[in-house]
C-alpha cells in the first residue's frame, strides 16, 4: 500500500476514488487476518461509509485534506462511538462506547477511513500482544514470533500494510517496542501533546497516545492531525502544534547526539548492538556531532515503572465492577460478591498480576517503601534527562535489547517479559517524545528499531532526525515475505 | 517476601476472588517482584521531592456551565441490568436468617 502523500495524489487526481481504496485494503485484511489477526473488529461499514463521503467530495470540486480517505486502524483501547471497544478483555467484551473518543474524532474530521480496531495486550498490560483476551497477534516477519506490545495490532497492521497508518498507545514502551519488532515507525509523543480522553486509561501518568506508519513522514502527518490541546483532559498541554511535515529535511548538520552509555551492555543482542552502532555512524557521516552520555540512574526505570503503573492502574481499573457498564457474574450472593466474581471472571491474569502488586504498593505501610519511594526516583530520572539535555539536542538508544521472541517463549516468566521494556520505560517516566525506526535486520530477518528521544515538545527534531536517516538508508523499503 | 495470607488480603482489597492455583502463583510471582524492586533502596531519596506527572500542568480550571447530555438512554442500557432510570445491582446487605 502506498504512503499517504501518494494515495492523496491519487484520489486528488482521480485516477482512483476514496472507495476503491479502501475496497482494496479490505480484501487485503480478509486475506491477511487468518494468519496475522491483527484487527478484533473489522470496521467494514464505518469504513466505506467515511470512504464514500470523502469521494462524494472530491466529486463536488471540494478540496480534501492529505488524511482524507487514508484507511487507518485505530488501538482498542480508544473509544469509538457505536463501536465495539473492548481493550482485549472479556470485561469489556460487549462494551459499546456511548461517545467518541478526541483522537478518533479529530481523524473521522480529517476523513480518514477506519478499517478496524486493533488487537492489544488486555488493558495494553504487557509486551507481546499474548494478553489479549481474544487472538494471539503474529509478526508479519515471522509468524511464529510476537508483534510486541502492548500496540501489536497495530504494529503487525502497518507493517503488513493492512492499513497505511494506526494509532497506537505507550505507557512504558507500547508503540516502540512493537514498531522495532515490526520494522515501522513509531512514536510516543510527549506527555500531554495528545488528548487522552476516550483512551481507556492504563496509567494515567505515563499513559500517551502516538502514530504508527511504514515511513516518517506517514507518521507525522498522523501525529500532527492528532495532537493539540483538548479541555477534555486536564493534563493536555496548551502547546502549539507545528507543521511536523515541516521539519522533514534530510539534514542533521551541527546537531548534537548523545548516546545513552548504559543502553549498550549486558542484555544487549550482539546483531541489535551491530545495528545501532552502525546507524550511529551513518549519523556522524551525515554530519551530526555525537557524543556519549551517561544516565546513571537509568538502569532503575524497570523497578520505577512496574511499581508506579500498577499503582496507577489498581485504582483506574476499580471503575470494572460490573455495574455501570462491561460484563457481570450470574453467579453471585451479593454486591460484594458480585464485585469479587465478576473482576475474577472478566480480567486476565497479567491484569490481576498488576492489579495486585499496585493494590499492595498502595496499601497502608507499603506506600511509602514503593510508591512514595518510586516517585522520587522519577525525579531523579527526569533529572538525567535534564542534564543529558543541556549538552545535547536528541538521546539515541536500541530500542529494544532484542528482535522479536517466540509466542509463548515469555509468558511463563513475567520479570523477564518486563525486561523487553527496559530501554523505552525512562522515556515514559520522564515524559518525553521518543520514536523507534527501522535500522536493520538480523540475521534470522527480524527489524531492529532505534530510539530516538527529544527534548519536551521536540517532536519536529524526532522528526527531523529519524527523515533524514531514513533517506539515506533502504531499511523502509523492506517489506515482509508474508506479502511477496 | 509476601505469604499467602497476605495475598488473600489484597485480594480482597482489590475485590478480585483467586483460586487457589492463583493465590500459590501470585504468592511466588509477586514475592519475585518486590524483590525486584529492593534494588531502589540502593539509592538515598531522602531529600528528593516526587514526581506524580512528568509535566505538571497546575490549577486547570474552566467556567462551571451545565452541558446538556444527549447519550442518557445510551448510558442506562450500557449496564448489565437496569431498572427504570437505575443501574440495578444485586443485594448490598445479606438477609438475617
Amino acid at each position: 500500500m502506498a504512503s499517504i502523500r501518494e494515495l492523496h495524489q491519487q484520489l486528488v487526481s482521480k485516477e482512483r476514488s476514496a472507495v476503491e481504496i479502501t475496497q482494496e485494503a479490505l480484501q487485503h485484511i480478509a486475506a491477511l487476518e487468518p494468519k496475522l489477526h491483527s484487527f478484533l473488529s473489522v470496521t467494514a461499514d464505518t469504513a466505506l461509509a467515511q470512504a464514500q463521503a470523502v469521494d462524494a467530495k472530491i466529486a463536488a470540486g471540494e478540496e480534501i485534506g492529505v488524511l482524507a480517505g487514508i484507511p487507518i486502524g485505530i488501538k482498542d483501547n480508544m473509544c469509538t462511538k457505536g463501536i465495539r471497544t473492548t481493550c482485549a478483555s472479556k470485561i469489556l467484551e460487549n462494551f459499546v462506547p456511548p461517545y467518541e473518543s478526541t483522537v478518533t474524532q479529530k481523524l473521522a474530521d480529517a476523513g480518514t477511513v477506519m478499517v478496524g480496531k486493533t488487537n492489544l495486550d488486555e488493558f495494553a498490560m504487557g509486551s507481546s500482544t499474548e494478553n489479549s483476551a481474544f487472538q494471539v497477534t503474529a509478526n508479519p516477519w515471522d509468524l511464529e514470533r510476537v508483534p510486541g506490545g502492548s500496540s501489536g495490532g497495530s504494529a503487525a497492521a502497518v507493517a503488513a500494510q493492512e492499513c497505511v497508518v494506526a494509532l497506537g498507545s505507550d505507557t512504558g514502551g507500547s508503540i516502540r517496542q512493537p514498531a522495532s519488532f515490526c520494522g515501522v515507525v513509531g512514536m510516543k509523543p510527549t506527555y500531554g501533546l495528545v488528548s487522552r480522553y476516550g483512551l481507556v486509561a492504563f496509567a494515567s501518568s505515563l499513559d500517551q497516545i502516538g502514530p504508527f506508519g511504514r515511513t516518517v513522514e506517514d507518521a507525522a502527518i498522523l501525529l500532527g492531525a492528532i495532537a493539540g490541546y483538548d479541555p477534555k483532559d486536564s493534563t493536555s498541554l496548551k502547546a502549539e502544534v507545528p507543521d511536523y511535515t515541516q521539519a522533514l529535511k534530510p539534514d542533521v548538520k551541527n546537531l548534537r547526539i548523545g548516546i545513552i552509555k548504559e543502553t549498550f551492555g549486558e542484555g544487549l543482542d550482539p546483531a541489535v548492538e551491530q545495528a545501532i552502532t552502525k546507524a550511529i555512524e551513518q549519523l556522524r557521516d551525515l554530519g551530526a556531532e555525537i557524543q556519549e552520555i551517561s544516565c546513571p540512574r537509568f538502569r532503575y526505570g524497570l523497578p520505577t515503572y512496574y511499581i508506579i503503573a500498577p499503582s496507577e492502574a489498581s485504582a483506574n481499573l476499580a471503575r470494572y465492577d460490573g455495574v455501570k457498564y462491561g460484563f457481570r457474574t450470574t453467579d453471585a450472593e451479593n454486591l460484594l460478591s458480585m464485585y469479587n466474581r465478576t473482576r475474577a471472571a472478566g480480567f486476565g491474569t497479567e491484569v490481576k498480576r498488576r492489579i495486585m502488586v499496585g493494590t499492595y504498593t498502595l496499601s497502608a505501610g507499603y506506600y511509602d517503601a514503593y510508591y512514595l519511594k518510586a516517585q522520587k526516583v522519577r525525579t531523579l530520572i527526569k533529572q538525567d534527562f535534564e542534564k543529558a539535555f543541556a549538552n545535547v539536542d536528541i538521546l539515541v538508544s536500541p530500542t529494544v535489547p532484542t528482535t522479536a521472541f517466540k509466542a509463548g517463549e515469555k509468558t511463563d516468566d513475567p520479570l523477564s517479559m518486563y525486561l523487553t521494556d527496559l530501554m523505552t520505560i525512562t522515556v515514559n517516566l520522564a515524559g518525553l517524545p521518543g520514536i523507534s525506526i527501522p535500522c536493520g535486520f538480523d540475521d534470522k530477518g527480524l527489524p531492529i528499531g532505534l530510539q530516538l528521544i527529544g527534548n519536551v515538545l521536540r517532536e519536529d527534531l524526532l522528526f527531523q532526525v529519524a527523515y533524514a536517516y531514513e533517506q539515506a538508508t533502504e531499511w523502509h523499503k523492506h517489506t515482509p515475505k508474508l506479502l511477496i | 517476601m509476601i505469604d499467602r495470607e497476605q495475598v488473600r488480603k489484597v485480594a480482597l482489597l482489590a475485590r478480585l476472588e483467586l483460586t487457589p492455583q492463583e493465590e500459590e502463583q501470585f504468592t511466588t510471582q509477586l514475592s519475585s517482584i518486590l524483590d525486584y524492586f529492593e534494588q531502589l533502596s540502593e539509592l538515598d531519596v531522602t531529600d528528593v521531592p516526587p514526581t506524580a506527572r512528568a509535566i505538571e500542568v497546575k490549577n486547570v480550571t474552566r467556567p462551571d456551565e451545565l452541558q446538556p447530555y444527549q447519550e442518557r438512554a445510551a448510558i442506562l442500557s450500557s449496564a448489565p441490568e437496569q431498572e427504570g432510570e437505575y443501574f440495578k445491582v444485586p443485594q448490598i446487605l445479606n438477609v438475617e436468617e
